[in-house]
């Protein structure tokens, strides 16, 4: 809509944009703050103040999470959880999506409706974590992985999307001897390459950021992923804080603390400029998802 | 495959339960790529669900379900007893409703905002910053405000220190709780709540808005008669979707943000929940709790959505 260019109109815009610009600043100046301090010396941190850009550049934050073996352990326990979690959550969400978007399977709707049940009542915390805890799930990774391993939401949004997918393809698969997992691995995911992107995004940040299983999960300090150790070394010091009956020592120094908040998120922000242009397709293929 | 459509619609005969066997034989392999997931919803969904009985039982895990003592709504009546009840009542209450009155707008008024912008690199710029929030963890929003709120050196207190000369414990005063907590989630998620409604003002036809120029409204006008209505069933399904997870008040956030000194302000259902059975083994007294949270959960997803569809508007299902 071009508006006319009324005096109105134009003070309209140059405030429009400057409250958007300034929002957007808002919103990730924390992360600069977050990042700068990380880098500053903690002799300069001491002095107090606002951080945008560190004077006295030091990487003495990171040397020291690197000199440690818990927190590069958990890295690899995250990214382990993320990849193979991922692939997961793809296979098992495409193979179930898949038959139930064939119109004429029976026992389609049952099923929907049972998928669709999941979505609205649950068992809750406690019975489930007994389900887990009697599969022996509880303290290896596969607790962190099969427990999440289809969204009800994201298989009833790739049904559909399959749904919309010529039948036509299969029916020409199939003359030429393809079997139906033949037609969804060879015709039906290439072709649905957006959607899986989208989802496989969806699901991998998922996983980077999970940490109430791993809490609930896994007693082993050995195989929390980067999230738990975020929350014991930032909130949990935090917290401590104050109470005197607890060491000096066991609280990190601020600097370290920020550096392992940027260690711990460092990962979405490489990916985030890549997965940027699929957001608003993938949103829209949920068409509501609050 | 218009045979199998025909059979639908007759009453079963013999040779139906033949075209049914020939039917599973053709497709078999529709059938096992069906059999892991419906086996994941079979035991990470449903048996939890049946597992819902421990909540009428004294359960302890070396008896199992079938062999614990049915004790019937002991447990229902000991929680509604408590007086606890009516804290963790009035913590979930004025968390959902601060969440309703305070974040649920915005999104909406941000999208509006944006809609405005006609320099697309400008918009798709203040889209990237505002994004970048919803993909970090609960772990990290919450560490975040922790490093910027405390009083031993965060940035926020060392502002308010050189401009008041004063401190504000943010983080451990419980009447900040609240504030906090909504703070979190604007930040957050305003920025990636605005994209459903950016779509679906992506779709309204510029011709109206031209037919009202004609009529001279001025911009304020068109998105009152325009922009808005034509966002609304947006709007109202966004509500419902809202007010069917009313209870689930972030619970991550909570989790993360609660402290003994918060505890009375902070402490909902889902932490309620957690703390008494997974920390304190009270497995059937918890379990009860959680069961009573999933079924006020599911009157209020119906409710909300038998009420839309009376107010003319699709509902959700």
């Amino acid at each position: 809509m071009q508006q006319d260019k009324t005096w109105g109109n134009r003070i309209f815009d140059i405030v429009n944009h400057g409250l958007l610009l300034l929002i957007g600043i808002v919103t990730v100046i924390p992360f600069i703050y977050i990042l700068a301090v990380s880098f500053t010396s903690p002799h300069e941190v001491a002095k107090g103040g606002f951080i945008l850009f560190p004077k006295e550049f030091s990487l003495a934050a990171y040397r020291y999470i690197f000199s440690t073996d818990t927190l590069i352990r958990s890295l690899g326990v995250s990214i382990y959880i993320t990849v193979i979690g991922t692939l997961l959550n793809l296979l098992f969400t495409s193979l179930m999506a898949y038959p139930l978007s064939r119109r004429y399977l029976r026992g389609r709707q049952p099923i929907l409706l049972g998928v669709l049940f999941t979505m609205l009542f649950s068992g809750g915390m406690i019975p489930t974590y007994f389900v887990v805890k009697s599969l022996h799930l509880t303290d290896t990774l596969w607790s962190l992985m099969l427990p999440t391993a289809i969204s009800a939401f994201n298989l009833i949004v790739l049904k559909n999307f399959f749904q919309a997918i010529p039948d036509e393809l299969e029916d020409a698969a199939k003359i030429d001897g393809c079997n139906d997992v033949g037609v969804l691995f060879r015709i039906v995911l290439p072709l649905s390459m957006p959607a899986m992107a989208t989802f496989s995004l969806f699901y991998a940040v998922a996983h980077w950021n999970s940490f109430f299983n791993a809490v609930i999960y896994i007693n082993d300090s050995e195989k929390w992923p980067v999230q738990v150790w975020l929350r014991e070394i930032v909130i949990l010091a935090q917290s401590r804080i104050g109470d005197t009956s607890i060491e000096e020592t066991e609280i990190q120094p601020l600097t370290i603390r920020m550096a392992v908040i940027v260690f711990s998120t460092i990962p979405i922000m490489l990916v985030y400029p890549f997965l940027q242009k699929h957001f608003a397709k993938g949103v829209m293929l949920g068409s509501v998802k609050g | 495959m218009k045979a199998e459509t025909a059979a639908r619609t007759r009453p079963a005969t013999r040779s139906d339960k033949n075209l049914l066997w020939r039917d599973i034989i053709k497709n078999r392999w529709l059938y096992i790529m069906l059999i892991p997931g419906v086996l994941y919803f079979v035991i990470f969904k449903y048996i939890p669900m049946y597992g819902i009985t421990m909540a009428f039982q004294d359960y302890t895990p070396y008896k199992g379900i079938l062999g614990s003592d049915w004790v019937g709504f002991k447990h229902f009546q000991r929680f509604f007893g408590e007086p606890q009840f009516w804290t963790l009542f009035r913590n979930t209450f004025l968390l959902a409703i601060y969440n309703m009155v305070f974040f649920f707008p915005l999104p909406i008024v941000l999208a509006l905002m944006m809609n405005e912008v006609r320099r697309e690199r400008f918009k798709r710029f203040v889209q990237t910053l505002v994004y970048v929030p919803h993909f970090v963890s609960w772990v990290v929003v919450v560490g975040v405000f922790y490093m910027l709120f405390t009083t031993e050196g965060g940035a926020i207190n060392e502002l308010l220190y050189s401009l008041t000369g004063q401190k504000v414990a943010f983080l451990l005063e419980p009447g900040w709780f609240r504030t906090m907590i909504v703070g979190q989630s604007i930040w957050k998620e305003v920025g990636w709540g605005t994209i459903i409604f950016l779509a679906a003002l992506s779709g309204v036809d510029t011709q109206l808005y031209e037919a009202a120029r004609m009529d001279g409204a001025n911009r304020w006008r068109q998105t009152w008669h325009i922009t808005l209505p034509a966002i609304r069933s947006t709007i109202i399904i966004l509500l419902i979707l809202r007010l069917g997870n009313f209870l689930d008040t972030g619970f991550e956030q909570i989790f993360l943000m609660l402290t003994p000194t918060n505890r009375d302000v902070g402490e909902v259902f889902d932490t309620y929940v957690y703390t008494k059975g997974l920390t304190q083994a009270q497995y059937s007294y918890s379990a009860a709790v959680g069961l009573f949270k999933s079924v006020v959960g599911l009157a209020l997803v119906l409710g909300a959505n038998t009420m839309a569809k009376k107010f003319g508007e699709e509902g959700v299902y």
